[in-house]
């Protein structure tokens, strides 16, 4: 099995630690993965994507011309990746970000209000989790306890008493992503 | 103990791997996209455990000459840059390879010319393995391909350095330096001691009580003695063409077409001949992982099977020069490339591939 994924959106959004975790969250299953950020002058509020691929087997290119599922967290974004999902492929969104939604109708697309979400709960800083969270649901490419394996071995230890909090985005996002 | 796999960016691997296999001195100056090669050596802090001593140098000339006099004592020693910082380094490279002196450059090139841009490119291959610096002198060249071979290639590197007391160097890109993948990184083992150096290196400069003393110089003004030094040199660069050259075959048994690509390209490239076997079109990979001493021979035998060969490459071409010398122009040879710091997809080399060769 491989997962062919990008993730885009504003620089601050936590665009590459989200494709972090999930590539870490891969490793913790003894799968191949590939984190290939478009690394640039970037900053926040510029825009950042991230590529992630998490498969069975080795690898061959970090970079893609299409993508099993894109994650798109703001306007441009969008712009740039709609036409890169395969066809019957996924393109999730969060709704705070995009004012003109994906249009193509060969694709499956999802809604997440993980921003609107993360402000109501005062919980804005796991809002890339409460997206993660989103994607699981849909594609189960790792499982939950993977992802808290991999938080525990990637954050230094002074924020693992945060670990439960981005626990709870995740599931929360698997609760409120829904079909657009 | 089962070996421990670790997820990490490129530039992070060649750090620890340089850390562990026992390298004695790092001498850099920061640049994107190879910046965390440093930051993570300061990270590290290796100087409290393995003693390594790691130094930011006022410039890239500073760092490439304490790499010289590092070199000149036997102790393995490296510098690391991209492109604009390893242009800097080449007078201090030709002088090395002239006094005939093991050691490390990295190159985690960025798109030129001049300061140009920090995104991926592979433009200095010519730079890399046509001279670089002045004389007449070559630098063993290593392209990887994964985040595991920037690990492996330090150790191997080293080893190369040290086999043939020439430098030796890791020409990579920005992909390969920032992108993150598995990797096991090599048994950390200790630095060698004062004594085991005098021992391997009798050339170094180690103090000379008791001994001639040992002259570190690239500098000879009688041109009769100077033309027997080249002379010794070219027969040492025949000797590394003859036993070094390294390459990966994948999938060129049963080929018709053949790409050509080094590091990063060739991951896409591999990609590009996943996509073009399923629509029948069968095409085979050719990677040089050894871009001097450049693998022609095997080229040239593989050559006599396919009908034609595409060369894919962040530059204008470069290495396609030294593919169609190696195949003497018996077949076609085009070339495909992005150029500046773009990086082309899966899909525009197959749509190359059709356009060029297969028609």
């Amino acid at each position: 099995m491989k997962h062919e994924i990008i993730i885009a959106g504003f620089g601050g959004q936590g665009v590459l630690s989200m494709g972090k975790i999930l590539a870490y969250s891969g490793l913790m299953e003894n799968k191949e993965v590939t984190w290939m950020p478009a690394y640039g002058p970037e900053q926040r509020g510029g825009t950042a994507n991230v590529t992630v691929i998490v498969s069975d087997e080795r690898i061959s290119s970090p970079i893609l011309s299409k993508y099993d599922c894109a994650i798109i967290l703001n306007q441009p974004s969008l712009a740039k990746f709609e036409s890169k999902v395969k066809p019957g492929g996924i393109l999730i969104y969060d709704g705070y970000g995009i004012i003109n939604p994906p249009t193509r109708k060969d694709i499956k697309v999802y809604r997440i209000d993980a921003m609107d979400e993360a402000n109501e709960r005062n919980m804005a800083k796991t809002f890339n989790m409460i997206v993660l969270g989103g994607l699981l649901k849909l594609m189960p490419i790792v499982s939950i306890e993977s992802v808290v394996k991999a938080l525990r071995k990637t954050l230094p230890e002074r924020h693992h008493h945060l670990i439960p909090m981005n626990e709870e985005a995740i599931r929360i996002g698997m609760g409120i992503i829904k079909e657009a | 103990m089962a070996e421990e796999v670790v997820l990490m960016k490129g530039n992070e691997a060649i750090a620890h791997a340089a850390i562990r296999i026992g390298v004695d001195g790092y001498f850099g100056y920061p640049i994107t996209p190879q910046s965390e090669v440093l930051e993570t050596l300061a990270e590290q802090k290796p100087w409290e455990t393995t003693g390594m001593v790691v130094l930011q140098a006022e410039s890239e000339v500073a760092a490439i000459n304490m790499v010289y006099g590092g070199a000149g004592t036997g102790k393995m020693v490296m510098t690391s840059s991209s492109s604009p910082g390893v242009s800097l380094k080449q007078e201090g490279i030709s002088y090395i390879a002239g006094a005939e002196l093991p050691c490390l450059i990295v190159n985690v090139m960025r798109g030129g010319p001049g300061l140009g841009t920090i995104q991926p490119s592979q433009a200095d291959y010519f730079q890399t393995t046509k001279g670089g610096g002045h004389g007449d002198y070559r630098v063993i060249a290593l392209a990887p391909a994964s985040v595991q071979e920037m690990a492996d290639f330090v150790k191997l590197g080293f080893d190369l350095a040290f086999k043939y007391r020439n430098p030796a160097m890791i020409l990579a890109d920005g992909v390969i330096g920032q992108m993150m993948e598995k990797v096991v990184l090599p048994e950390p083992k200790p630095r060698r001691t004062d004594e085991e150096i005098i021992e391997q290196c009798p050339w170094a400069s180690t103090g000379c009580k008791g001994r001639k003393p040992n002259v570190i110089t690239s500098l000879e003004l009688d041109p009769a003695v100077m033309e027997q030094r080249n002379i010794h040199l070219q027969n040492k660069y025949a000797e590394i063409e003859a036993n070094e050259r390294r390459y990966e075959e994948i999938e060129c048994e049963d080929a018709e077409y053949m790409i050509v690509a080094f590091g990063s390209c060739a991951r896409i490239a591999q990609k590009a001949m996943e996509h073009a076997r399923e629509e029948g079109i069968k095409v085979g990979l050719f990677r040089p992982i050894t871009l001097w001493p450049f693998p022609a021979p095997e080229i040239a035998k593989r050559a006599k099977q396919v009908k034609g060969i595409l060369v894919v490459e962040l530059n204008s071409g470069q290495m396609i020069e030294d593919v169609k010398l190696a195949v003497e122009c018996n077949i076609p040879v085009h070339h495909f490339g992005r150029l500046g710091g773009i990086v082309p997809d899966p899909d525009e080399v197959v749509d190359a591939l059709k356009e060029k060769l297969i028609k």
